[in-house]
């Protein structure tokens, strides 16, 4: 659907030049919710607003369903634009306008007919459940509302994909969850493709299927979001996932972990990691029971990434004559992720 | 009564030059201020030379002080309207001096609206001329009317130099009886027929501003 292929972007400044974007290859699949993560002047806002030309790309190659974005004739581009939707963190809405008016905006910018225009803003407002505030303005609206509008208004010109910058970023928590759900229900009863930018990986937690990290101008890593939580590669996606879950190890802990005295020379501390259905099964009683070694559980969690349970669990295994390294050999074989955090030096047979 | 019959023909001839050259000042004044709005850097249809050339032209126009205006511009009037004294003649330099300064108070209220609604405005397939009718001006429109205001307000004090130069209304008025003749009092009540033009036309543009701004 979207493929971006070495996009960068270079601002020159008298002070020299900054570059924004360094070689991004992104590939967003049809009808899917692609989140894009990353610090303040990562460049993630230039990323986007490369991706509908709004920022002209210095170099690299941007489709969309088959166009070719960089080299579209001006009045190409206009045609274009019309059906990818854009959503912004302050809105962006007309004052000047009251909400109905608002939403007919980009029908009137093409050329609709007021009969039409008047039919399709109905739709939309109860689309966004926005009915009652017709007439009100955007300065008697909340953020949430205001937003509302916002997705309305992108929406109007029946667009292919939506574009969403720091959608939620000036919502509080409640209301961002209400939007969210609102962006995915779009996703999937109009079968739109969604990319978002956002500093907050519980945004992304909550609704993408698929994330790219950004960092410094450059992807550092990139996936579906479940294989991003649960093997992440980078220290910046490691951060951003312990600020919304508890599956990387706190500091604290890490900290206790080193200086833990370890049972014997075959004592180790490992790391499981897992995905899906295995959550639901007893993993650590069939260990202890199997193998005669002793767990203790240092550390657990399990959250949900959407639909999908997720956990980590630290545990301490003690036990002699090869049972620890059985007992390693079997959660390898039951396809969880395993990391001997402590130990390992005893180890080297696996 | 005397005196109000003196006052009435100058104060109509006043409001004349001044209305007259607004209508003309609001003519040109508000597209050249979107033009060097919207031509200036990074804005929706940047173009330098355009904009350094307008730009320099209202500056130079700003910078002449209204009496020495005045005298340069008597042959490019009587040029235009065949004399360089009378109410029709004033208008002439009412309306140069005032066009550029409407351009600014224009091009200040333009770049007031925000990047962002501009922006979003340009992602769903807007073109320049959309974005400057149904963008620009409507979220422009309350600074834009207290823009007009200003100028009428600013026009009444110039067409008072104007008078004073030959060009009839109050000015002259007040030159002709109250200075050269030492009438005192009409000088006196010059001045208050002006100060309540001012105090009206004030009243009146901040009450269509409160208008549009409603519900903003
Ligand atoms: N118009 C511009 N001119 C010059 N430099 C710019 C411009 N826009 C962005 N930059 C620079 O490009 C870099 C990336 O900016 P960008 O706005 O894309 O970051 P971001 O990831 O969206 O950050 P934030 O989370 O703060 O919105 C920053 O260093 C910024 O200063
Ligand atoms: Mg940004």
């Amino acid at each position: 659907m979207i493929y971006i292929e070495e996009l960068t972007k270079i601002y020159p400044s008298k002070y020299g030049d900054v570059k924004a974007l360094d070689g991004i290859n992104i590939h967003v699949k049809k009808n899917d919710i692609f989140g894009v993560i990353g610090l303040s002047g990562a460049g993630k806002s230039t990323l986007l607003k490369c991706i509908n030309m709004l920022e002209t790309p210095t170099s690299g190659s941007i489709t969309i369903d088959g166009i070719e974005m960089t080299t579209l004739t001006p009045g190409e581009l206009k045609e274009t634009r019309k059906k990818i939707g854009m959503i912004f963190q302050h809105f962006n809405l007309l004052s000047s306008r009251s909400v109905r008016g608002n939403i007919a905006f980009p029908l009137e910018i093409d050329g609709v007919d007021k009969k039409r225009i008047d039919k399709r803003v109905d739709e939309l407002l109860s689309l966004v459940g926005l009915t009652d505030k017709a007439q009100s303005f955007p300065s008697q609206l909340s953020g949430g509302q205001k937003q509302r509008v916002g997705i309305a208004r992108a929406l109007a010109n029946n667009p292919k994909v939506l574009l969403c910058d720091e959608a939620t970023s000036a919502l509080d928590p409640q209301t961002t969850l209400s939007i969210l759900d609102l962006l995915r229900d779009i996703n999937k009863k109009l079968g739109i493709t969604i990319v978002l930018i956002t500093h907050d990986m519980n945004v992304i937690k909550q609704i993408c299927q698929n994330v790219a990290v950004i960092d410094n101008s450059k992807v550092v890593e990139q996936g579906s979001i479940l294989e991003i939580f649960s093997n992440p590669k980078t220290k910046t996606a490691r951060d951003f996932i312990k600020s919304v879950s508890f599956s990387e190890i706190p500091d604290e802990l890490q900290k206790k972990i080193d200086k833990l005295e370890l049972d014997s020379s075959e004592g180790i501390v490992i790391k499981i990691g897992f995905v899906g259905k295995i959550t639901a099964k007893p993993i650590i009683s069939t260990l202890v029971k199997k193998f005669d070694v002793d767990a203790n559980i240092l550390y657990g969690n399990i959250d949900y990434i959407q639909d999908t349970p997720f956990g980590t669990l630290i545990i301490e295994l003690k036990g002699n004559n090869g049972r620890t390294g059985k007992a390693l050999e079997y959660l390898e074989e039951l396809g969880v992720s395993v990391d001997v955090i402590r130990g390992s030096e005893h180890m080297e047979h696996h | 009564m005397q005196i109000a019959n003196l006052l009435i023909e100058p104060t109509v001839e006043t409001l004349y030059m001044v209305f007259t050259a607004t209508i003309f000042a609001t003519v040109f004044g508000i597209p050249l201020g979107i033009l060097l709005m919207v031509t200036d850097k990074g804005q929706i249809l940047q173009n330098l030379p355009i904009n350094r050339i307008f730009g320099t032209i209202v500056n130079v126009l700003r910078s002449i002080p209204f009496i020495i205006l005045l005298f340069l511009l008597i042959p490019f009037t009587r040029l235009l309207v065949g004399k360089a004294i009378g109410t029709t003649a004033s208008i002439v330099p009412l309306s140069i001096a005032a066009v550029p300064f409407m351009a600014r108070l224009t091009e200040t209220a333009l770049r007031e609206v925000d990047k962002g609604i501009i922006e979003a405005a340009q992602s769903m397939g807007a073109s320049p001329i959309q974005i400057i009718k149904k963008v620009l001006i409507p979220e422009s429109l309350p600074s834009i009317v207290s823009g007009i205001t200003i100028t009428i307000i600013n026009l009444v004090g110039y067409s008072a130099m104007a008078g004073a130069m030959g060009g009839g209304g109050l000015g002259d008025l007040a030159v002709r009886y109250g200075y050269q003749r030492f009438k005192l009092d009409i000088m006196l009540y010059t001045v208050i027929v002006l100060v309540v033009i001012v105090q009206l036309i004030q009243a009146v543009g901040d009450f269509i501003v409160k208008q549009i701004s409603k519900n903003r």
